[in-house]
C-alpha cells in the first residue's frame, strides 16, 4: 500500500508539472501578444500608412517601410517558390531511394534551420560587395534563400502523400511522366504546396537579420530596387533601439503590423492544410 | 478501319516522342534546381571562408582563444562572442527542455482530444512570432521586469553563496546574459516540444496499453515506455532547438548588452556571435574589422552545422525504425 501511494503521488507530481509547463508556455504567448496590442494599437493611425519614416523627434509614419517590405517579400517569394517547387519535385518524383536525393534532402533540412544571419553574410559577400552598394535586390535574394528550403520540404512531403494509384492510372492512359507530375501530382497536392508557400512567406515577413547587411534601410520613399530600401523589420530594429519616444511608438506599430500578418498567414495555412485532400 | 488505326498509331508515336523529350527536359530542370540547394550551401561556405581569410591570416588560431575585441587598435578575438553564444544557449536549454518536455507530455498523454489541436497550434504560434518581436518585447517589458524583481532576488539569495555566488554578482541591469538566455528558452520551446510531440506519437499504442494493463501510472508509462522508445528522436529535437538557439539573432541583440567581455556573472552584459554581427557589421570600417566579423560568422556556421547535422541524423535513425 505504501508503494502504491508513493507511485500515485509521483504520478500526480509529474502530471501537475506537465500541466504547469503547458500553462507556462501559453503564458508567454499571451504576454507577448498583450504587450503588442497594448503598445501597438495606439500607434495604428492613418498617418502610419500615409507618411514616411520621420527624422528623430518628429511624427511620421511607416509608408515607405511597409511598401519596401511588401516589395522585398514579394520578389523573394517569386524567386524562391518556383525554385523550391522544382527541387522538391525532383526529390519526390525522381530520386526515391537515390544517394543524391538523400544528400539534397539532408542539406535542405540543415538550410531550413541554419541561422538567417549567415544567409545575410553570404548575400553581402556575393552581391553587396560585388555590386558595391546595398540594394533591395540583395535583400530579396537573401529572403529567397530562406524561402527555398521551406518550399522544398513541403512540396516533397505533399507529393509523397499523393497516392501512387493516381500516377499509375495517368501513366496507363499513356501520359509521359512530366505530364503525370504536372497534371496529376501537382493538382492533387496543390493545397499542401500553397500551405508551404504561405508558411514560407510568414517566415520571411518578420526576418530582420538577413536584411541588415543587404537591403539596409532608407529613410525616404524609394522604388529603386538597386538602392537600399526601407523595410519594416530593420526600421523596427533601428527605431526601438533609439532613445526617441516618437520612433519607439512607430516601432511598436510596425511590430503589431508584422505580427498580425504573420499570425494570419500561419493560421490561414493551417486551415488550408486541414482541408487538404490527402491526410497522413 | 485501317486508316483509323494508323492515325491512332501516328498520334501515339508523336505523343510518345514529344513525351520523351518533355521527360528529359523536365527531369533535367528539376535536377538542376535540386543541385542549386547544394550549391547554396557550398556557396555559403566558400563566401564565408573567403571573407574570413584576412582575419584568420592576421591572428591565426589565437583568434578563437583571445578575448580582446578592440576596433580602435584592430585587435580581434572571438572568445567572448563564442562564450556568450554557448552560455546563452546553455541557459536556454536548461530552461527550455523541461518545459518543452512537459508540454509534449501534456499534449500527447493528458490533454482531452478536442483540446489537442488548438493547444498544439497555440504553442506552435510561439515559434511563428518573428524574433524581432521577442527582441522589442524583451527590451521594453521583460528586461525592466527582470531588473526590478528577479535580479535583486537572485543577488540577495544565490549571489550570497560563497564561490558559487560569483555567477550571480553585480548590479541588477535588466539586460544581460541571463535575460537573453531566458528569452531564447521561450523561443526554442515550441521547436523542441513539437518534435517531442511528433516522436511521442510514433510509440505504438499497444506498447503503452500493455503497460497500462499491467497497472503502470501515466508517469511510469512516459518514463519507461515512451522515453526509451523515442530517445534518439527526443535528443534530435533538443539538438534542433539548440541549433536554433545558437544562431538566433534579433531577440538576443536587443537584450544582451553587446559587451565583448567574459564576466563570471551571468547577470552582466555579454555578446553572442550573431548579436555582434547584427550590431557591428554595417558600421565596421576597415577590412580587418569586417573580416573578423565574417570569421565570427564562419565559426557560428560550423558550430550550428555540426549541431544540426547530429540532430538530423538522430531523427533519421528514429524515422527509419518507425518506418521499418
Amino acid at each position: 500500500m505504501d508503494l502504491y501511494a508513493r507511485r500515485r503521488i509521483a504520478n500526480g507530481v509529474v502530471m501537475t508539472l506537465s500541466v504547469a509547463a503547458t500553462a507556462f508556455g501559453l503564458l508567454w504567448l499571451v504576454l507577448v501578444l498583450w504587450t503588442l496590442l497594448e503598445n501597438g494599437v495606439a500607434a495604428i493611425t492613418p498617418a502610419l500608412f500615409s507618411q514616411m519614416t520621420p527624422p528623430p523627434g518628429s511624427a511620421g509614419g511607416l509608408l515607405n517601410a511597409i511598401f519596401g517590405s511588401v516589395v522585398i517579400t514579394l520578389i523573394a517569394t517569386l524567386i524562391g517558390t518556383p525554385t523550391g517547387i522544382l527541387a522538391g519535385t525532383f526529390l519526390a518524383e525522381y530520386s526515391r531511394g537515390s544517394r543524391f536525393g538523400e544528400v539534397v534532402r539532408f542539406i535542405n533540412d540543415i538550410l531550413l534551420s541554419a541561422p538567417s544571419i549567415i544567409v545575410g553574410l553570404f548575400v553581402y559577400e556575393v552581391m553587396v560587395v560585388r555590386m558595391g552598394h546595398f540594394s533591395a535586390w540583395a535583400g530579396a535574394v537573401a529572403l529567397a534563400i530562406i524561402v527555398v528550403p521551406v518550399v522544398v520540404r513541403t512540396t516533397e512531403d505533399m507529393l509523397n502523400l499523393v497516392p501512387n494509384a493516381l500516377r499509375e492510372a495517368a501513366s496507363a492512359l499513356g501520359a509521359p511522366k512530366w505530364k503525370v507530375i504536372v497534371m496529376v501530382s501537382y493538382r492533387a497536392a496543390i493545397q499542401g504546396m500553397v500551405t508551404g508557400v504561405m508558411l514560407a512567406v510568414a517566415r520571411i515577413a518578420g526576418e530582420t537579420a538577413p536584411l541588415l547587411f543587404t537591403a539596409l534601410n532608407n529613410q525616404f520613399w524609394s522604388t529603386d530596387l538597386n538602392a537600399p530600401m526601407a523595410n519594416l523589420p530593420v526600421v523596427i530594429f533601428q527605431f526601438a533601439m533609439s532613445p526617441y519616444a516618437d520612433w519607439q511608438t512607430l516601432a511598436w506599430g510596425g511590430a503589431l503590423l508584422i505580427t498580425i500578418t504573420v499570425l494570419f498567414l500561419n493560421i490561414g495555412a493551417r486551415m488550408l492544410a486541414s482541408w487538404s485532400t490527402f491526410k497522413q | 478501319m485501317l486508316a483509323d488505326i494508323t492515325v491512332v498509331e501516328r498520334i501515339a508515336e508523336r505523343g510518345g516522342r514529344a513525351g520523351a523529350i518533355g521527360d528529359v527536359v523536365f527531369r533535367a530542370v528539376t535536377f538542376l534546381f535540386a543541385l542549386l540547394v547544394l550549391l547554396i550551401l557550398g556557396g555559403v561556405i566558400v563566401a564565408l571562408v573567403e571573407g574570413a581569410v584576412p582575419a584568420l591570416r592576421t591572428f591565426g588560431f589565437s583568434f578563437v582563444l583571445t578575448e580582446v575585441w578592440n576596433p580602435v587598435t584592430e585587435k580581434f578575438g572571438a572568445l567572448a562572442a563564442i562564450y556568450g553564444t554557448l552560455v546563452t544557449s546553455a541557459i536556454a536549454m536548461l530552461v527550455g527542455i523541461p518545459v518543452a518536455f512537459g508540454v509534449a507530455v501534456f499534449i500527447t498523454e493528458i490533454c482531452p482530444l478536442w483540446l489537442k489541436r488548438p493547444l498544439a497550434t497555440m504553442i506552435e504560434l510561439l515559434a511563428a512570432i518573428p524574433s524581432i518581436i521577442y527582441g522589442i518585447w524583451g527590451l521594453f517589458v521583460f528586461a525592466p521586469f527582470v531588473q526590478q524583481y528577479i535580479q535583486p532576488a537572485i543577488i540577495d539569495s544565490l549571489g550570497q553563496i560563497p564561490g558559487f555566488g560569483a555567477l550571480f554578482a553585480g548590479p541588477p541591469l535588466g539586460i544581460g546574459v541571463l535575460t537573453a538566455g531566458f528569452i531564447l528558452a521561450i523561443m526554442v520551446l515550441p521547436f523542441i516540444s513539437s518534435i517531442m510531440r511528433d516522436v511521442f506519437e510514433t510509440v505504438p499504442a499497444i506498447l503503452k496499453e500493455s503497460a497500462y494493463g499491467l497497472g503502470a501510472t501515466r508517469s511510469e508509462v512516459v518514463r519507461q515506455i515512451v522515453l526509451p522508445y523515442t530517445r534518439t528522436g527526443v535528443i534530435g529535437g533538443i539538438m534542433l532547438g539548440l541549433g536554433r538557439a545558437l544562431g538566433e539573432t534579433m531577440a538576443v541583440t536587443f537584450v544582451i548588452g553587446n559587451a565583448h567581455r567574459i564576466s563570471a556573472s551571468i547577470l552582466q552584459p555579454g555578446t553572442t556571435i550573431s548579436a555582434s554581427l547584427a550590431n557591428e557589421f554595417t558600421e565596421a570600417f576597415g577590412d580587418l574589422y569586417r573580416s573578423s566579423l565574417i570569421a565570427l560568422g564562419f565559426i557560428l556556421f560550423i558550430i550550428t552545422f555540426v549541431v544540426l547535422a547530429i540532430a538530423k541524423l538522430m531523427l533519421l535513425r528514429l524515422q527509419k525504425r518507425a518506418g521499418g
